[in-house]
């Protein structure tokens, strides 16, 4: 029958294809020594330092790029970069660097002090447009050239005294400027190859740098690949022979890519797979406390959260230690203090209870308040952009409130542009916030509740906090600043315009075969210290 | 059909274009938010440079006049978001990569979209009809981003033959353009078998039959021609959804195409990169469907007359 041949051929191409799969291809990712793949998040915005906002950019930046001072990778202190030494005058407003001399750009140009002058003005330049130019506004006149009042560039913090004596001018004694030089904005970058090429100049086939490795290869939406640098000056200690940064939002193809042994590095973990890989007992899952608070907004404009009773109430009444362990599942600190313990050995006194033990003293201030068990207080509403985790933590806190104040309060949330926009607005009662710090220092934090800060979405505004944070600006000594912080900390906690939830953790996988990429609150992974010996990427195992 | 039918269509196209053109450019800047807008809000002093850099700070009648002038020369402009990149660049990398996977994923679609609906055809009612049915009932039913993370979970991690993601080797390709063309199968094979059974009852394959002439040079000679002009006029819009609707397998296999600047770009408001994809998603939809019309006319006299 003619049918069944055709049947037949049917199966026959079945059969081939399928032994074409069995024989012909591996879907095994065949791991090379040295050669290592992370995987990166979002597909970077640009490479220049002075451009790009994101961690995905800085992860690259700080392997391409070499700051004035660098960071030791496990501790973060600061350790020689481009300068080999620095000098600081006593008021702490006066640092004068040493550039090493044999610090070359990837093109072989040496790399002066004139180059940190060019670069550091760039960043401030209003016409470049940083969105990170404030970063420059600790140098001497830097935010009156960056909004246009003063046009003349020489006036600026940072002089070339000659082609390796670079002198620095700050506005206030600023200790953690030294911890700053590592941010991308005050990375360095090559004049004539920027004049050169413009917008493009990032470019592989353009780019020049000075970092311990250079970008090979970049495909959008594919891979990013750095290799080694031929004239880093510490050429030597650089270990890895190619480095390629792999895009990866979907979170569930990250983890397979991991198993598959395609990356050995990922950027995160899908939640539904948290619990799974926390019991690892491989050492490849890696959780790591990161400078971050997790908190909700309470807009003190609106009724009733105008007092500060009921902010109390709303904060005590809430069980942070249930929070983080059955809903968040990362691994993450309850958010009974606002500024990260530890960001710069600083550690505030905590006045927030992590469980419910403070519950009577909230069901009475909500009675002083006039809204006995709820009753009376204006309807409340969360507002957090569409996302599960937030949706997740937000329903938690709702039942929470109903549960142990009798407190209603609905849930409403946006896409992420048009949160923004009701953020900016005042358009909301309460309203999350995730906030990363831009440095190692306790003010990254608490400047954000300064009354003019543009991100104070409270509407609270204190002179006293205000005059607190100048103090400690123009405070040099460590252990007196410390003081002005703890006492800005403990006016947060008593006039709680917010509501901590938690400290962030950084989860990861991590191949066992990579050495040398140290754990650390930042999560600063310079690859110039790792190296990679093949294993096999492990499934997780539990006990 | 000649030369006028086609100049006809194409001057349809250019006023729907602009008014494609003026509804996005207006629709995506009315929409909340901005593209300088993030978790941590930029100064004003700092916003202000950021317009002027972009030119957002001139008004809005002139922005669009501005961007009709550049549209007209074929430039898209810069992307708010890809700072070193323009909206051409992005666009044409990722076009290439989403038609690639476009036309391979179509390739599976038809090859056994056509074998199942035709041999369904062959015998209906039986076994031979029951098994590749029940399978596209299956495929029209499971959303790729089931398929997808299925066929990668039993090939890439348990039997290791295939990537598990990635577009670089050949390898790469097989398993996102399976789960993208599986859905588009489903149908094809329905259509074809459809298709094939209503031919079969015509009186010219009775006459064929009559004749003497050989099932299989019934069904390729006679049956196909007709029989096919559902498949046909299901493909222009069967391409298009391929090519534009590729956003969740692209982001299952992570493959650098169109679809995801679709989305992301909405999502950022990153205008140009916004008014480009959908221009060029516009485009393709209209190319496709007047591609069909040709197409049909040329497998039916009948619309050859018209």
């Amino acid at each position: 029958m003619r049918i069944q041949n055709g049947n037949r051929i049917g199966v026959a191409l079945i059969l081939v294809f399928s032994l074409a799969l069995a024989t012909g291809c591996t879907g095994k990712a065949k791991a090379e020594a040295d050669v290592i793949n992370i995987g990166n998040g979002a597909e970077p915005k640009d490479l220049d330092p002075h451009i790009t906002t994101g961690v995905p950019e800085h992860h690259i930046q700080q392997n391409i790029f070499e700051a004035l001072v660098s960071v030791h990778p496990k501790t973060l202190e600061p350790i020689p970069g481009v300068a080999e030494s620095w000098k600081v005058s006593k008021d702490g407003k006066v640092y004068t660097f040493t550039l090493r001399k044999d610090a070359k750009w990837s093109n072989g140009d040496p790399i002066t002090a004139q180059d940190f002058v060019y670069s550091w003005t760039r960043l401030l330049k209003p016409e470049i447009a940083s969105e990170y130019a404030y970063q420059g506004y600790y140098l001497l006149n830097g935010k009156e050239f960056n909004n246009g009042k003063l046009k003349d560039a020489s006036k600026l913090g940072v002089e070339a005294l000659d082609d390796h004596t670079l002198k620095v001018t700050l506005v206030n004694p600023t200790p953690f400027f030294l911890g700053l030089l590592y941010h991308h904005s005050y990375y360095p970058v090559h004049r004539k190859t920027v004049e050169k090429h413009g917008l493009a100049w990032t470019r592989p086939e353009n780019i020049v740098v000075n970092g311990a490795f250079t970008l090979d290869k970049w495909e959008t939406n594919k891979v990013i690949s750095l290799v080694p640098n031929p004239h880093y000056w510490d050429r030597a200690s650089v270990k890895l022979k190619r480095a390629n940064f792999l895009p990866t939002e979907n979170l569930d193809t990250e983890e397979k890519m991991f198993r598959s042994g395609k990356i050995q590095v990922t950027n995160e973990v899908p939640l539904e797979k948290l619990p799974q890989w926390r019991k690892d007992t491989t050492g490849v899952y890696q959780g790591v406390p990161y400078l971050g608070t997790y908190f909700y907004w309470i807009n003190t404009t609106k009724k009733g959260l105008e007092d500060k009773r009921v902010r109390k109430a709303l904060n005590l009444g809430i069980d942070r230690s249930r929070l983080v362990e059955f809903v968040t599942l990362g691994g993450q600190l309850p958010g009974n203090i606002y500024t990260p313990p530890g960001t710069a050995g600083f550690t505030p006194t905590a006045h927030l209870p992590t469980d419910l033990s403070r519950l009577d003293e909230a069901k009475k201030l909500l009675v002083e308040a006039g809204y006995p068990g709820g009753k009376g207080l204006p309807k409340l509403e969360i507002l957090y952009n569409t996302h599960e985790g937030h949706k997740k933590i937000a329903e938690a806190l709702q039942q929470m409130w109903k549960q142990n104040l009798g407190v209603n309060v609905g849930l409403y949330n946006q896409e992420w542009k048009v949160y923004l926009d009701t953020l900016q607005q005042m358009q909301f009662q309460l309203a999350r916030q995730g906030w990363i710090g831009d440095y190692n220092d306790p003010t990254t934090f608490l400047d954000l509740l300064v009354s003019d800060n543009g991100n104070n979405r409270s509407g609270w505004k204190n002179p006293k906090y205000d005059q607190l944070l100048e103090s400690a600006g123009r405070e040099s000594n460590v252990a007196k600043r410390n003081e002005y912080f703890r006492q800005a900390e403990d006016m947060i906690m008593d006039e709680l315009p917010i509501i901590p939830l938690y400290i962030y953790t950084r989860n990861y996988l991590k191949d066992p075969g990579v050495q040398g990429w140290e754990a650390n609150i930042q999560d600063f992974h310079p690859l110039k210290y790792v190296s990679f010996k093949p294993g096999k990427a492990e499934e997780p195992q539990s006990k | 059909m000649g030369i006028a039918y086609i100049l006809k269509r194409l001057a349809v196209m250019v006023p729907v274009f602009v008014l494609v053109v003026t509804l996005v450019f207006f629709m995506i800047r009315f929409a909340p938010g901005g593209p300088f807008d993030g978790e941590k809000a930029v100064s004003p002093e700092i916003k202000r440079n950021l317009l002027a850099k972009y030119h957002m700070d001139e008004p809005l009648w002139k922005q669009y006049f501005n961007y009709l002038g550049d549209l007209a020369r074929g430039d898209l402009g810069p992307s708010f978001k890809y700072a070193n990149r323009t909206v051409n660049e992005l666009i044409a990398d990722g076009l290439t990569v989403s038609l690639e996977l476009g036309m391979i994923s179509l390739g599976w679609a038809l090859l056994i979209g056509l074998t199942a609906g035709g041999i369904a055809s062959l015998r209906p009612n039986t076994l031979w009809d029951y098994i590749p049915m029940s399978f596209s009932i299956l495929g029209i039913c499971l959303p790729t981003f089931v398929i997808g993370p299925v066929l990668v979970l039993i090939f890439g991690i348990w039997l290791e033959w295939l990537p598990v993601a990635g577009w670089n080797s050949w390898e790469d390709r097989i398993l996102p353009s399976l789960t993208l063309g599986f859905a588009y199968a489903a149908y094809i094979s329905r259509l074809t078998r459809g298709g094939l059974m209503e031919i079969r009852n015509q009186d010219f394959i009775r006459t064929a039959r009559a004749k003497g002439l050989s099932e299989a040079r019934i069904l390729i000679v006679h049956s196909l021609r007709g029989g096919l002009l559902p498949v046909v006029s299901y493909l222009g819009p069967a391409l298009a959804g391929i090519i534009a609707g590729a956003l969740v397998t692209e982001t299952i296999f992570g493959i650098p195409g169109l679809g995801r600047f679709f989305i992301q770009s909405a999502v950022n408001r990153d205008y140009t990169v916004v008014m480009g994809t959908a221009l060029v998603y516009f485009t393709l939809i209209f190319v496709c469907n007047f591609l069909v019309d040709i197409a049909y006319a040329l497998l039916d006299p009948r619309v050859k007359h018209e």
